[in-house]
């Protein structure tokens, strides 16, 4: 196990006075019992009375819906409801997700189940509620529903032309947002550049495939006319709102609780129309209701993401500069944007991110963020950085190539040299502090650049076609309120936690963010032990139960250490201080000779052990009449944080990936993965190369396996484990991850965030790899998943 | 649908008369009729090992198995192993390894690493990663599970055990 001496370059100054658990790979001790199979997920609850839903959803990509036969279903055994979306619409309202500082952003109102239209294949259209799962499901077999086959918008390519027919006519085309940039001057650094290099690059749609597929169980009792839902969710206090705001019931009416999450990745952070549906049925039914989708229901209505189309270009000169980017990227998102997020931030965050490491000062893009009758897309893991970073690398190796420049060597020249900051992005995002040079130069060393050069040469000579791949990266993290709560959307950028000294001295402490198995809830103990000045085991967290916790945010945007971190030290801190001003009160003597170590309040003067935290419990809470009057003892206290100084606090980061690829067969082998990460004070080494390492093979999904395929009518292809590939741990390589910590100065704790960053460097690097093996050939492949087909043809071998 | 059999088994050392369905599986029977938590449903055919329980000594898919067919049969999941001990060296190994983050897949990950320490206790690196390609998991990457197991082959050739993990004070 690591500790802080074991990692090389950990030098940051101790947060707290007596640091023993911030910066060390302190494993998750709350996580045993999951290894004990005594996690609770929702399947894993079961409340009396409790019925189970299934849907009817659409069989095909877009369709009218006639009229629904439900009497011979609603008379099978153990049924309770047989609803359809008229019925579901007189208790929760439709909703538009759009955000107002998108300008000219549209969207059409969406139901909870579909009203006489249903516009992709697995749109939920009637729900039936049975006693049991299995009961529902025979029930569904009996589910008429008349229907007929409408038109589809299938192809994004396709989708504004005028032959093509509108899905939502009252939006006039289909549409859904267009954003366009120009900075500096570049069609004058096109047209004076010595070097420039073009690609189309191809992004195939693909799905989070969480292992716990998305499930609820909605608990209204009529008796209290309180909902209560429980959920497999990232956001628990973004939920209460929307069911308040959909259903019409106040705050206090609706409690959220998030237990034990088994994969969320981004797909359990938006609210689906089945949430919806499960809370409505728990309404009308006053008895609990549980969902929990199959894994066929999964694959289509969890979102989808990444399906991109991006024509890009790169200006360079002789002596190696990068002059100027042009991208146009197209879209499609499906027949509505995502609520309450919006299915345009991932293209909108292509936009900003492209070029990004890169200190060149022209850029020109252009976003069309379009419909189609498919699943609808939003935020999945990384959030368009993986196709930003694919593009940026992938045209700066093209550059390199054309240069005759080493890649490593072209980007050591382009990156924002690690003195510049802060400064301003060419997109205009605002970049606090970075560290490109210093990452670059540790993965040189980490993987033995040259050596791994000399060896691909001589491979090479034999036969054996290597490849090394760099992507340099910038993740926004840590957001502040401009991201979604300047357009409307209330997703709160703030979070807070609340910490108790407990009368025993045990510390309990509540937080906004909640745990999905990234080790938040590990390091908010790290971070409570040290800050208040215990024992880990001394230690108590709870979080994702909106009755209890501070109101927050949630897990998105890698914001849980940066944000939820920073809200725990400040609650931790003033605790400390209030014990130490209790101890004054009770020994009669000035804080300032006090001090605390260790569950202990000392003579700071003398070290002596003066009284213990249980005894600054027995009296704080028992036997306040022995204080001063008018004393409070305040031992438990609530901080908020919020990051204001900037719009994101970018991290950064590079990836570097080694492959064989056999011309014959082109199948691609991955030798080694290695990844550099400054994601600022590292609080937990062990943890951020977990997150690294589970990011980095998702992003090696996407980019080698992982695509939803649809057929010219809109039906999805592989909508099975079986058939959808995802990385298992055969095909995967070795990771290796250093760490380099440039803190934040936008908080005390100077945490930035580390969940996405992996998935948004590894397609980058294993697209670039892949292409250098390929180099000898004159073979480039930009269109991802990269397959073993698409390898082949670009081989011109089929 | 009403057709029920007579099953008789033993569950994690406790015998277990039921009526079932005949098409009950048997991680739904675990799960919902004797109400344990262990063995979970990520895919329900199989591909995902999620559902992955112990019949009659052997690793099972608990999500294409039917009751049924365990009539008679001696029944564990990670819930039993846990308390027998047999899985302490793995789960002291995994906890030391941050080798599980959301942990659904964790209890089919640990009776298929047990079964492989048992039936190739000289695995490589390679072979681990091989053998748990039959489990999936969609947040460690894998290198910590590999590495967690690699641990406990190599104490075990030393006929060591796992040190269990603490809080440091």
């Amino acid at each position: 196990m690591n500790k802080p001496s074991d990692l090389k370059g950990l030098v940051l100054d101790p947060v707290t006075n007596d640091q023993r658990y911030i910066g060390n790979s302190e494993p998750r001790h709350s996580a045993r019992r999951l290894l004990e199979g005594q996690g609770t997920y929702i399947d894993d609850i079961q409340l009396p009375r409790m019925g189970h839903v299934v849907f009817w959803r659409s069989p095909v990509a877009h369709m009218k819906i006639g009229k629904i036969h439900t009497e011979h279903a609603s008379k099978m055994p153990g049924v309770l409801a047989v609803v359809d979306g008229v019925q579901m619409a007189k208790i929760c309202k439709p909703w538009v997700a759009t955000l107002g500082h998108l300008a000219g952003m549209k969207s059409a109102p969406q139901h909870a189940l579909a009203i006489d239209r249903a516009c992709w294949q697995g749109e939920p259209v009637v729900a039936v509620v049975a006693e049991t799962r299995a009961q529902a499901e025979d029930a569904l077999q009996h589910v008429d529903v008349e229907w007929e086959e409408l038109p589809a918008v299938i192809s994004m390519e396709s989708a504004l032309d005028p032959k093509t027919p509108l899905i939502h006519p009252e939006l006039g085309d289909n549409l859904c947002f267009t954003r366009s940039l120009d900075v500096g001057n570049v069609d004058e650094a096109f047209a004076t550049a010595d070097v420039v290099a073009e690609a189309t690059f191809g992004f195939g749609r693909h799905t989070g495939v969480t292992l716990e597929p998305r499930c609820q169980i909605a608990d209204y009792n009529p008796g209290e006319r309180r909902l209560t839902v429980y959920h497999s969710q990232q956001a628990p206090h973004m939920m209460q709102d929307l069911y308040c705001r959909q259903f019409g019931l106040s705050e206090s009416d609706v409690h959220v609780i998030c237990k034990d999450v088994g994969g969320s990745f981004g797909i359990k952070v938006h609210a689906y129309p089945d949430d919806f549906a499960t809370v409505g049925l728990s309404m009308m039914l006053e008895r609990p209701v549980k969902f929990v989708a199959d894994r066929l229901e999964s694959f289509t209505s969890d979102i989808h993401a990444r399906e991109h189309r991006i024509k890009g270009r790169i200006a360079a000169n002789k002596a190696g500069d990068i002059l100027a980017f042009e991208i146009n990227d197209l879209t499609g998102i499906g027949p509505y944007s995502m609520f309450p997020r919006t299915s345009a931030i991932e293209g909108n965050q292509v936009v900003n991110l492209v070029g990004g490491p890169y200190k060149h000062q022209n850029y020109r893009a252009h976003l069309d963020v379009v419909f189609q009758n498919k699943t609808p897309t939003c935020q999945y893991r990384g959030v368009g950085h993986p196709i930003a970073c694919a593009v940026t690398e992938g045209l700066v190796d093209l550059a390199a190539q054309k240069l005759q420049m080493d890649p490593l060597e072209f980007r050591k020249r382009n990156v924002i040299p690690d003195d510049a900051y802060p400064c301003s992005g060419i997109s205009g995002i605002k970049l606090e502090v970075l560290s490109h040079e210093q990452c670059l130069r540790t993965i040189e060393k980490m993987m033995d650049y040259p050596a791994l050069r000399k060896e691909q040469a001589e491979l090479r000579k034999k036969g054996i076609y290597r490849g090394i791949g760099f992507a340099t990266l910038i993740e926004l993290t840590n957001p502040s309120p401009a991201f979604y709560g300047v357009g409307g959307a209330r997703i709160a950028s703030q979070d807070g936690a609340s910490v108790r000294l407990d009368p025993s001295g045990v510390v309990s402490v509540l937080v906004g963010v909640g745990e999905q198995g990234q080790g938040t809830e590990g390091i908010y103990a790290q971070i409570a032990a040290d800050a208040v000045g215990v024992s880990i085991n001394q230690v108590r967290l709870v979080t994702g139960d909106t009755d209890v916790t501070p109101y927050g945010g949630g897990t998105w945007a890698s914001r849980g250490a940066g944000v939820g971190g920073e809200a725990v030290l400040l609650a931790c801190q003033a605790l400390h201080e209030n014990i130490l001003k209790l101890a004054g009160a009770i020994l009669n003597r000035p804080v300032t000779e006090l001090s605390i170590h260790r569950s202990h309040v000392l003579d700071k003067a003398t070290g002596e052990q003066l009284l213990p935290f249980s005894e600054i419990g027995r009296i704080g809470y028992f036997r306040t009449d022995t204080l001063p009057a008018g004393f409070s003892a305040d031992l438990m206290v609530t901080r908020h944080y919020t990051q204001k100084d900037y719009p994101f606090i970018f991290t950064n980061g590079v990836q570097a990936s080694y492959v064989e690829v056999d011309p014959d067969t082109g199948f691609v082998k991955l030798l080694k993965h290695w990844a550099v990460e400054d994601c600022g004070r590292v609080i937990n080494p062990m943890l951020v190369d977990e997150q690294v390492r589970g990011a980095i093979v998702q992003g090696i999904g996407g980019v080698l396996f992982e695509e939803c395929l649809y057929d010219e009518s809109g039906l999805l292809r592989n909508g099975s484990m079986a058939d959808y590939l995802v990385p298992m741990a055969n095909e995967m390589p070795d990771i290796e991850v250093a760490h380099v910590e440039t803190p934040t100065q936008s908080s005390k704790l100077g945490a930035k965030g580390a969940g996405e960053a992996g998935t948004a460097g590894a397609p980058g690097a294993v697209q670039n790899a892949i292409n250098d093996a390929l180099a000898p050939f004159n073979a480039t492949v930009f269109d991802q998943p990269i397959t073993c087909e698409k390898i082949l043809r670009a081989l011109k071998k089929i | 649908m009403s057709l029920k059999k007579k099953v008789s088994m033993t569950v994690n050392g406790v015998t277990v008369n039921a009526e079932i369905e005949p098409r009950r599986h048997l991680v739904d029977f675990l799960r919902e009729d004797l109400h344990l938590k262990g063995p979970h449903l990520g895919c329900e055919q199989g591909a995902c090992g999620a559902c992955t329980v112990k019949v009659d000594g052997q690793i099972i898919r608990g999500c294409l198995f039917l009751t049924v067919q365990a009539d008679g049969s001696v029944v564990e999941t990670v819930e039993g192993l846990t308390k027998s001990g047999a899985l302490a060296d793995l789960q002291e190994s995994f906890m030391r390894h941050n080798a599980m983050q959301c942990g659904f897949c964790s209890s089919g990950m640990l009776l298929a690493a047990a079964e492989l320490i048992e039936k190739q206790p000289k695995a490589s690196r390679e072979e681990v990663r091989e053998w748990i390609s039959g489990n999936y998991c969609r947040c460690t990457g894998y290198h910590a599970i590999v590495d967690a197991i690699v641990d406990v082959l190599e104490a075990r050739a030393k006929g060591q055990k796992i040190k269990p993990v603490v809080a440091h004070a």
